[in-house]
């Protein structure tokens, strides 16, 4: 029987059993705000595009979820449960040799993402989910297949702030970017289009 | 205690007088500067709200029914905002609050449009969607700060619109002109839809757009432009509340009048169990009774500041105030 364990912003996301297995149902449900045309083109691209990525990120060594189902008349992803808790939930009550570890191992992961090819588009830290010792990403629906460093200084840029904004301590994103130079050869490179990005934002003083 | 603020961040110069008990504004009067011709030009600006100003703190008290003695305190926008209209402003509130010898507070402008939805909604914890003509910010509260969870990469949203209105001669500000329009169009042209993440960008929407106005009607442009534009406003505001875990939504700046998008934020909060709020009219456009309300509660909670602290500030963020009156 399907239980509902989180409405996101753009999916409701259910528990339910798939031929023996434990598995999330994220299905894309319609937004009443936006008209039918924006709707059903955003949700069609979003949920093809999230199965894709899923797979592909796979394929570079990023651990996600094993993707069983794709339902492009309900809008649903059927995959792997993974039994952990998000990393913006967890991180907080850890000390700080563990948090850089866990930093490191995400750090990493996104390295390997974006040596394969693959832009997240919407790297928080509600996106990143502890499953064991392993760092899972999740949520690839403004993902993309790219080589640009622009996006890949995007994806960063959006971390960086998703752990300045939501977290306390301070030197989280110094410890993503460890585990990230240790993975992605061009490290530097985005490392500069961060600052850049940074720099752009309305009423930034510049140093 | 009584708190006289004045506004003066871009095109409107205005004064409210605001007490620390209900009904909270006692008067809000406001000017605005319209270009003749193009965009808001920074020093003609100035110079309007330089002429305006006197008259405008005048018809604040009068409206309020008190005296300049009756002022315990004067509040300021600070920042962020175009520099000649700040310093116009800051030059009078300085004198004002020596004359009358009061504390003067300088008052971040983004955060005085989600404090006064607080005093005059029921909204206690809101993600604020705060959309102006160069402001494009959601904001919500978290550790001691208002953060910003979502902003634009480009412009605001209130200069795509009003950009793309002057190139169809629709004059100075355009959203209502467009929102007008936009309700005679039917039909959906694609334009691009650019959310990355929480953050938004409009350029590339704007370019598009005047683009179609070419060769297609300009209603179902409208139409297009408004339906794209409002739905990743919604959809980046929804997320900041799924981030955030938080059950309200309120709307602030000049955008926020336009009804579609009110429409919009609404069915979404609903669609999530949320509740949607929306402040007067009066008081969602820039205004100094909002300003004289957040300098009311910083002054409650300690904040005082002498002359010489009172610079504005052009690019003042929304996260660098600290933000001691709340919890």
């Amino acid at each position: 029987m399907a239980r509902l364990i989180q409405r996101g912003a753009e999916a409701e996301i259910c528990r339910d059993r798939w031929h023996g297995r434990q598995v999330v149902v994220k299905r894309r449900v319609p937004k009443r705000y936006r008209i039918p045309e924006i709707d059903e083109a955003l949700r069609i691209l979003r949920t093809r595009k999230e199965a894709a990525l899923l797979h592909e990120a796979r394929r570079c060594g990023v651990a996600t979820p094993v993707v069983y189902d794709v339902d492009l008349h309900d809008m649903a992803i059927t995959m792997q449960f993974l039994d952990g808790r998000r990393v913006r939930d967890v991180i907080d009550g850890r000390g700080s040799g563990e948090q850089r570890s866990l930093c490191q191992s995400i750090g990493s992961a996104v390295g390997r993402l974006h040596r394969g090819g693959i832009v997240h588009g919407d790297l928080t830290t509600s996106n990143l989910i502890l499953h064991g010792d392993r760092v899972y990403l999740i949520d690839f629906g403004l993902g993309e297949k790219s080589d640009g460093v622009e996006q890949r200084g995007v994806d960063m840029h959006l971390l960086m702030e998703a752990l300045t904004a939501a977290h306390e301590n301070p030197r989280l994103f110094g410890w993503v970017m460890e585990g990230y130079t240790a993975t992605y050869p061009d490290a530097d490179a985005v490392r500069r289009t961060v600052d850049d990005i940074a720099a752009r934002g309305r009423y930034v003083v510049k140093p | 205690m009584q708190c006289l603020g004045l506004e003066g961040t871009a095109h409107t110069v205005g004064a409210g007088v605001v007490r620390d008990e209900p009904p909270f504004v006692l008067s809000n009067v406001t000017r605005m500067y319209r270009p003749m011709e193009g965009g808001i030009h920074p020093r003609d600006a100035a110079n309007h709200h330089a002429a305006e100003l006197l008259p405008v703190i005048r018809d604040a008290l009068d409206d309020a029914d008190v005296t300049p003695g009756d002022i315990d305190l004067v509040g300021f926008s600070m920042g962020p905002g175009l520099g000649p209209c700040l310093r116009t402003v800051a030059t009078a509130a300085r004198s004002l609050a020596l004359h009358l010898d009061v504390p003067l507070v300088g008052v971040n402008h983004c955060i005085a449009h989600l404090e006064i939805g607080r005093a005059l909604t029921d909204a206690h914890d809101p993600v604020l969607l705060y959309v102006s003509g160069g402001n494009t910010q959601v904001i919500a509260f978290l550790n001691g700060r208002y953060r910003v969870f979502g902003e634009t990469l480009d412009i605001g949203i209130g200069n795509c619109l009003d950009k793309f209105g002057r190139q169809m001669d629709m004059g100075f500000p355009a959203g209502p002109r467009i929102e007008e329009l936009a309700r005679q169009g039917s039909r959906y042209l694609e334009l691009p839809y650019s959310v990355k993440g929480m953050d938004v960008s409009f350029s590339g929407i704007l370019t598009a757009a005047l683009a179609l106005a070419d060769d297609m009607a300009l209603p179902d442009v409208c139409y297009s432009l408004q339906e794209t534009c409002f739905a990743m406003l919604t959809e980046v505001t929804e997320r900041a509340m799924a981030h955030t875990a938080k059950d309200e939504v309120l709307l602030g700046g000049g955008v926020a009048s336009n009804h579609r998008l009110q429409d919009m934020v609404t069915t979404m909060a609903r669609a999530r169990d949320a509740r949607c709020f929306v402040p007067p009219g009066d008081l969602l456009v820039d205004n100094g009774a909002m300003i004289g309300w957040t300098a009311l509660l910083m002054h409650r909670a300690g904040v005082s500041m002498d002359v010489a602290s009172t610079k504005v500030r052009q690019r003042f963020r929304t996260d660098e105030v600290d933000v001691v009156w709340r919890d």
